[in-house]
């Protein structure tokens, strides 16, 4: 296992300078670095040698992968790309185009994102599973189909609608939480609960339909034919034998998203207000700040390829009968 | 949701300090606190370097520069605020000197950086300090004339890079010399981190004493004395300069950038530009009176803005009584205004009921578009091509836009310069003949058939281009702002070209590509826009003057417009005081313009803003940034109608209830039945 987890770390690698070499090419096939200077200082009286001046104090007058201007492996190291990807390798983020300290932003913003994204992940899990569970115990009846058309409609409702309609029934027509906004500590609560449970309601349709689908996978086992001749009723065999076993896919398929947590919701955290890592990004995207931007892509690709890690592991602790091997 | 759920979630609420449950702030019952938002997070507070209008909402409460606008005089007019008087002007040779006298008596906020032994702070006390308030140590200093020459000097700092330090470099005397001065020496120290600016001379701005400095300007420049009203000009002692310095501070997010040292009315005390920013008020704060009255400013004790970017929370907690006072957004238009039988704004009678009151200004803004006077069809400066320009301008009807895209939000303007700054010229006199007829009173566009005319005598009958037999096409370059009204625009603006049979292609790019497109002359007709630094003409007229050409000389002028004659009016103009002879020099170049016609004149847009009841009246400024400290609100009334309108609706949750109860119990006795039913059939 040691060996295919090496392996495994020792592919990264690749992946990591691919993703970061996307990343450049495409941030700078839309912005050139006169354009990232003059976000930064503004489109009114602006020079241009105040712009060659910009360029120059934060790096962004190299060329982009290749200096014909020297020789030898110069050529490809005293580069914009190479100069500014060199250090992300050691997790040195640097500075912003704006001048903040990157790591720091990070370690401060990723509290907000989790304090959202963890309770949205275990209410909307536990949520699902317990209605999956229903549905399946009453698999071809009336309930089971509207439950699975309710899925489908809410499946295809986009999570923008949810987040409007959310906000003005349970913030503006029913006044029970406020509408946007965050404080730090236990204040927090309040502000959670909406994006919350707009998180989890989003998410029902196609964590209800996933989750059955699985469940009645299971219940088709031999296993839950023995129990049932047993004389289980089908309550307790759904509950102790199907929603055990059914948990294998279930975790393995939650273990990926797990570092991706800390990462944040883009739409969630813009719309009502939260100041966590999704809307970090979103700003820096529109402000153009292409340090932070790297930034996140690199630091989302590195918390992907560990999700992924942590479930090839977890395959291994919850099914005996995976072996890693190489 | 079981009952003992709903009882939990009940007393979590209950048990929460405020008094409604949808309240989005902290504070105390009957705290003179005023609410209000910022639409974007600030990318800096350093007064060198802000310049959009959420920074300078903010920094204009903290930073004061020797002058200000008076608060309520029409038009527009610079006051004293630590200056004890407006500048003295003198003349020594060609170039002009500003003597600024500041008033003895006035004090910093209490600041780390004021103590001395925080300015050189060793590696362990820097280990305990990660935000600024983790410094127990403060104190104050008394604001001299060394900081607001030191401040000037970091306009031309390369540490810097103060977005108006090229501008600022061809105006002050020896601020170039001095930044290559500076630049240098950061060339050989590399590595130090506080460089004393003090240290090198700008020969431009001498300190005479300790409360007076003089600033030369090359040549004249009467409008310089607005830019000593804003927060470039506001003063910054060394030793925030040297404090903020240390690489561990700055390693910390502890800078100027973001911890601003001032003299104003308010402190920052709370600084997360992503969620709120905070004032209180400065106990420093000299002895300031709102005009006319023994009233001593600033009336409210804390101030916070709260990140607010999308517009539909923003107004709904406005109408819960969250915010103090509102702008009107398109999406809420109709909820709080309508037009009156005169096609003017009242409130709506849900807003009256309310108590919320409107105040409306015209903004000094222009948004107009662009002919590219290089472009070999629709710029140069013969004839045909000016009749071609003037045919557009008549086609390209801005009421209707007004009316469709702005919800009336605007006025059509007429020239350059907008309603309120001293040379726009109101009724007959002041409309543009080429575009406009004065018919019973009022301006009338010019009809579609003057317009077809001048097409024609433009070499295009019908809009058909001789060269190819085919409609002539124009390419309309526009930055696409990704809203719905996007396509409704550009099917608008077609419709405007297409009444005189032209065809439009509407190029709609990235920001970013637009505006190269535009800086680089190769844009045919674009939108574009510009507001006011300062109330007066030349702050307008300047973007019609040769040498500010955007193409060949990267300044302002974005139609690269060039005419000699408007070019010699501008020139008199800009050292021209307001009177009669200034009036008449505009008058004479406005004339020109509008002939020429680079610019489809555009619109002013209209300030709406909403004010709550608890609210003082207070007149709107869309010039002063630093006017948080007139407001004054009655918090006793804010809190009695925030209960009123703040009541949660609790029987849904009963209903929620009783709607769960019906689907499981149901549930629960189907499968119960099923349950207790015989698997094997008996046979009897």
């Amino acid at each position: 296992m040691f060996a295919y987890l090496l392996r495994r770390l020792i592919y990264a690698i690749p992946i990591l300078i691919g993703v970061n070499f996307i990343t450049f090419a495409l941030f700078f096939m839309v912005n050139s670095p006169d354009n990232i200077a003059r976000a930064q200082l503004g489109s009114r009286h602006v020079t241009t040698e105040q712009i060659q001046l910009w360029k120059k104090q934060h790096g962004y007058d190299q060329p982009l992968f290749k200096n014909n201007e020297v020789t030898g492996f110069q050529k490809y190291t005293q580069t914009l790309f190479f100069e500014k990807s060199v250090d992300l390798f050691s997790f040195n983020f640097g500075k912003s185009d704006q001048g903040r300290d990157i790591s720091r932003d990070i370690g401060e913003r990723m509290w907000p994102s989790l304090a959202l994204a963890i309770p949205t992940l275990i209410v909307g899990l536990l949520l699902n599973i317990t209605i999956a569970l229903f549905v399946s115990l009453f698999r071809g009846t009336f309930f089971d189909h509207s439950t699975m058309i309710l899925c489908v409609v809410m499946m295809s409702i986009s999570g923008l609608f949810y987040v409007i309609i959310g906000q003005f029934l349970f913030a503006k027509m029913l006044q029970w939480v406020p509408i946007s906004g965050y404080q730090n500590g236990w204040q927090a609560w309040r502000f959670l609960i909406l994006p919350v449970l707009i998180g989890v309601i989003s998410g029902v349709g196609a964590g209800v339909r996933w989750y059955r689908a699985i469940f009645l996978e299971e219940m088709n086992k031999e296993y839950v034919r023995t129990a049932r001749a047993k004389g289980l009723s089908p309550w307790v065999v759904l509950s102790k034998h199907v929603l055990k076993n059914g948990m294998i896919p279930i975790l393995t398929g939650i273990v990926v998203v797990i570092p991706m947590l800390f990462l944040g919701s883009l739409i969630m955290e813009s719309f009502f207000g939260v100041p966590g890592l999704g809307s970090y990004t979103i700003d820096a995207i529109q402000a153009q700040d292409f340090e932070i931007v790297r930034a996140m892509v690199f630091l989302g690709t590195v918390l992907y390829i560990i999700g992924l890690i942590l479930t090839d592991i977890s395959y291994v602790l919850v099914d005996p009968r995976v072996k890693l091997n190489n | 949701m079981t009952s003992k759920g709903i009882g939990l979630l009940i007393f979590l609420f209950s048990t929460s300090a405020l008094a409604a449950w949808n309240n989005p702030h902290i504070v105390a019952p009957n705290s003179n606190v005023y609410h209000t938002a910022f639409t974007g997070a600030p990318k800096t507070l350093d007064p060198a370097r802000a310049y959009s209008s959420d920074e300078i909402a903010i920094i204009g409460q903290i930073y004061e520069p020797p002058l200000q606008y008076d608060f309520l005089k029409r038009p527009y007019q610079l006051t004293p605020l630590t200056a004890t008087a407006l500048p003295t002007v003198s003349y020594q040779k060609n170039d002009t000197v500003y003597t600024i006298a500041i008033r003895p008596g006035i004090y910093y906020q209490s600041h780390p950086c004021f103590v001395p032994s925080n300015l050189n702070l060793s590696a362990q006390q820097l280990n305990s300090i990660n935000v600024i308030s983790d410094f127990k140590q403060t104190a104050t200093q008394e604001l001299t004339a060394d900081d607001y020459v030191y401040e000037i000097k970091r306009l031309a700092s390369p540490k810097v890079s103060s977005p108006i330090f090229g501008f600022m470099s061809d105006q002050i005397v020896g601020m170039k010399e001095f930044s290559k001065q500076v630049s240098d020496y950061i060339k050989q120290h590399p590595d130090q981190g506080f460089i004393d600016l003090r240290q090198f001379d700008l020969s431009g701005v001498k300190i005479i004493d300790r409360y007076h400095y003089q600033i030369t300007i090359k040549a004249k420049y009467p409008q310089f004395q607005y830019w000593l009203a804003m927060n470039f000009f506001a003063p910054i002692p060394w030793q925030a300069d040297a404090f903020y310095s240390q690489p561990g501070l700055q390693d910390k997010n502890i800078t100027l950038n973001w911890y601003p040292v001032g003299t104003g009315p308010y402190m920052l005390v709370e600084n997360n530009p992503n969620k709120q920013m905070v004032l209180l008020k400065n106990p420093h704060f000299h002895q300031e009176f709102y005009p006319g009255s023994k009233d001593r400013l600033p009336f409210i004790n804390k101030i916070i803005f709260s990140l607010d970017k999308e517009n539909i929370p923003r107004w709904n907690k406005f109408l819960q009584g969250y915010y103090d006072k509102a702008g009107v957004a398109s999406d809420s238009f109709d909820q709080a205004i309508r037009l009156d039988s005169k096609g003017q704004p009242e409130l709506t009678q849900e807003m009256r009921d309310k108590g919320i009151t409107l105040q409306t200004e015209i903004e000094p803004t222009v948004f107009y578009v662009g002919f590219n006077m290089l472009d070999p069809i629709v710029g140069g400066y013969s004839e045909k091509q000016k009749k071609l320009r003037q045919a557009i301008s008549i086609a390209f009807d801005y009421e209707e836009f007004i009316s469709i895209f702005l919800n009336g939000r605007g006025v059509a303007a007429m020239g350059p310069i907008p309603p309120g700054i001293f040379g726009y010229e109101s009724g007959e006199k002041g409309i543009n003949p080429d575009v406009y007829n004065w018919v019973n009173g009022s301006a009338q566009r010019k009809s579609l058939d003057e317009a077809k005319k001048l097409l024609a005598q433009a070499g295009y009958p019908n809009g058909i281009d001789p060269k190819t037999g085919k409609r002539l096409v124009l390419n309309y370059d526009v930055s696409m702002s990704g809203g719905p009204d996007d396509k409704a625009n550009f099917d608008w603006l077609r419709e405007q070209f297409a009444k005189l049979g032209i065809e439009l292609n509407i190029r709609a790019t990235l920001y970013n590509r637009f505006q190269d497109t535009v800086r680089t002359g190769k844009a045919q007709i674009f939108a574009w826009g510009w507001h006011a630094d300062y109330p007066d003409p030349e702050n307008f007229l300047f973007l019609l003057y040769g040498p500010n050409g955007k193409a060949e000389h990267g300044g302002e002028n974005a139609s690269n417009y060039e005419n000699k004659q408007v070019d010699r009016l501008f020139e008199e103009i800009r050292l021209l005081p307001n009177g009669p002879l200034r009036q008449a020099k505009i008058d004479a170049l406005v004339k020109i313009a509008r002939d020429d016609a680079p610019w489809i004149w555009g619109f002013n847009p209209i300030q709406f803003t909403l004010s709550q009841p608890w609210n003082s009246p207070r007149p709107a400024h869309a010039v002063a940034s630093n006017t948080l400290k007139y407001q004054k609100i009655n918090p006793q009334l804010r809190d009695e109608l925030r209960a009123k309108w703040n009541n949660p609706v609790l029987w849904p949750l009963v209903a929620l209830g009783l709607f769960l109860l019906a689907i499981f119990v149901p549930l629960i006795i189907t499968y119960r039945r099923r349950e207790n039913r015989p698997n094997v059939k008996r046979i009897k």
